[in-house]
């Protein structure tokens, strides 16, 4: 047990180290002098030299990648071009409001998208079946802003019920935080669901079919018995992967929910830097998710050993 | 889904119809799907013909109107008429749908075959692979747009880099299976050449997986094509893609909902149809996963 989990520790290393010379190699890849790209159309000769000596292009491509990824090491990840800030601070600032998002959506969605599964499947073929399938597909086709403004139309402009957009901490009242969040969950939360309701109802079905069900529904255990103690138990492991793997979604969807409802959050400062070309920050804030994506699917291969007692690495 | 004794049946029944009707009834999610995307495909060829007027042509003085007989879809804050602007819109979406899953595929599928038949590449790429798989897919297409000009190539281009992983791993893991199937290894043990063994026993079977796989990268990229117009960092806003209009709707979304609307209603059904579609393909060709998913 020790051992796997050192070994998954362990296989972490070499994804990262991947990720990192992508990201190193962002800003080689394309054509061109990247500094005269970030300058903009409008640059000066000197402000293209400052660019450069400022990310260090003027250097040979060996040395400008062990800088940075030693600084990287160090947690420095650079300075923004253009608020001349440390990029972990600006990163730092935003935090919050995309950490609230993203786990008040995580919560949600797994709260509705399994129980949706795991009917979907007890009653297969059958209406309640239909409809849970209907949704899943209709949530991966209906595109986070396109249910995002019909949500803001339908609760803000139409009902008054909910704020337009906007995020309000924690610390300034639990109630207005958490109607700021409501929305933006929603929409966030919708493929995701799909996707874990989508797995959750085809893993329960193939338990379903096994002989130890119809023996614990001989036996004459309570249908919530059977559902919960022996078939989800079961079932678990590829409803824990999807929902690992279902992170990346949420990660793409914040980039999006963040402009619509005008949250500060990473998601909101990955758009401002796209819209200013301030390459330091991309490639801080794409280092930052995935190795956050990296852990999350740590913890879930991790969690097999829990979930699965019969699984031995 | 077995096949059941009607198809032995069918050829009695002398009309032509009967076998469409059977077909339809038997796989209804290919025929909704294929039907919604088969119309997709006419607006996007027919719009100069749909009484549509030029989508970039600006009208100052009639911005913001409502939908009406005289603007279907309304106009935006420049006064472009917002219905043919929404149409043409179709012709940039499956353009890029089609694009990317196409080069996704090619790309994708010729790494896939040789990865899964040498150890010494697979370790590499597989380990490139799983690196770039743990960056969101659309961080990375984020990424490259940023860097690049904007240009519909180049939109194209960073989809399908970030699309070429997926592709490759399954691609691969079916040459994985294959190679361990007596007739290949028997091709292997009679000498054929490996580029025979590729075409003639390997690529056959990656066909059904890949075609399915296409068909939900096609309503992924033009769902990833609409995020990058809308956060600016796709399409250049001089082409009406939905993602441009929209992100155009976002400033006004208040007072004139409208703009949003109808591109948003249109993207959904197009993916809608895409992934029904793929849904249909994957349940007819390959009954095995459909009754798990």
């Amino acid at each position: 047990m020790l051992a796997y989990i050192v070994r998954r520790i362990l296989a972490t290393i070499p994804v990262m180290a991947v990720v990192t010379v992508f990201v190193f190699a962002l800003l080689h890849l394309s054509p061109g002098d990247p500094a005269a790209i970030i300058a903009g159309d409008t640059a000066t000769a000197a402000d293209i030299a400052r660019i450069h000596a400022k990310l260090g292009l003027d250097q040979p491509l060996y040395v400008q990648f062990a800088t940075w990824a030693w600084n990287l090491l160090h947690g420095d990840l650079g300075i923004s071009i253009f608020t001349n800030l440390p990029v972990l601070k600006l990163i730092g600032q935003r935090v919050e409001p995309t950490l609230a998002l993203t786990v008040s959506t995580l919560v949600v969605s797994i709260a509705v998208a399994i129980p949706l599964g795991i009917v979907a499947a007890w009653k297969a073929g059958t209406w309640i079946d239909r409809v849970v399938m209907m949704f899943a597909v209709l949530g991966f086709s209906v595109p986070v802003f396109v249910l995002a403004y019909l949500l803001i139309y339908a609760l803000s402009i139409a009902t008054k019920l909910l704020p337009v957009q906007g995020y309000v901490s924690p610390g300034d009242g639990l109630w207005p935080f958490l109607a700021h969040l409501v929305m933006p969950s929603i929409a966030l939360g919708l493929v995701y669901s799909a996707l874990i309701a989508r797995i959750t109802r085809a893993s329960m079905l193939d338990v379903l079919s096994q002989d130890y069900i119809r023996t614990a529904q001989a036996k004459g255990l309570p249908n919530d018995k059977v559902l919960i103690g022996h078939a989800l138990r079961n079932a678990a492991i590829p409803i824990v992967t999807i929902i690992g793997i279902g992170v990346a979604l949420l990660i793409g969807g914040v980039v999006v929910t963040e402009t619509v409802f005008a949250i500060p959050g990473l998601g909101r400062l990955t758009v401002d830097a796209i819209l200013r070309r301030d390459y330091p920050i991309i490639q801080g804030v794409i280092l930052v998710f995935s190795a956050v994506y990296v852990m999350i699917n740590l913890l879930v291969d991790l969690s097999y050993a829990v979930l699965d007692p019969r699984i031995r690495y | 889904m077995s096949v059941t004794p009607t198809a032995v049946v069918l050829p009695i029944v002398p009309a032509r119809r009967g076998r469409v009707a059977t077909y339809v009834r038997r796989h209804p999610t290919i025929a909704i799907g294929g039907g919604i995307l088969g119309l997709m495909i006419a607006i996007a060829i027919f719009a100069p013909f749909l009484g549509t007027v030029d989508p970039v042509a600006l009208a100052p003085a009639k911005r913001l109107r409502w939908p009406s007989a005289d603007y279907w879809f309304g106009t935006d804050m420049f006064g472009r008429d917002l219905y043919s602007r929404t149409l043409y819109g179709t012709r940039v979406s499956l353009t890029v749908g089609v694009s990317v899953a196409l080069l996704s595929i090619s790309v994708g599928a010729a790494i896939g075959l040789v990865s899964g038949f040498n150890r010494w590449v697979d370790a590499i790429v597989m380990r490139v692979m799983d690196g770039l798989m743990s960056i969101p897919a659309i961080l990375i297409a984020i990424a490259l747009m940023a860097l690049s000009r904007a240009s519909l190539q180049n939109v194209v281009l960073a989809i399908t880099v970030a699309e070429v992983p997926r592709v490759t791993r399954l691609v691969r893991g079916v040459v994985l299976t294959l190679r361990e199937q007596p007739y290949v290894e028997a091709a292997i043990a009679s000498g054929t050449q490996t580029i025979h063994i590729l075409w003639r026993h390997i690529v056959p079977n990656t066909i059904a997986p890949v075609l399915v796989q296409g068909t939900f990268i096609a309503a992924s990229a033009m769902i990833t094509e609409a995020i990058l117009s809308f956060i600016g960092a796709g399409t250049p806003p001089t082409i009406p893609s939905w993602g441009n209009v929209m992100a155009e709707g976002r400033a006004v979304f208040q007072v004139a909902y409208y703009i949003v609307l109808f591109p948003g209603i249109m993207l959904s059904i197009t993916v809608l149809g895409i992934n029904l579609l793929g849904d249909g393909l994957r349940d007819a060709l390959d009954p095995r996963l459909a009754r798990r998913l």
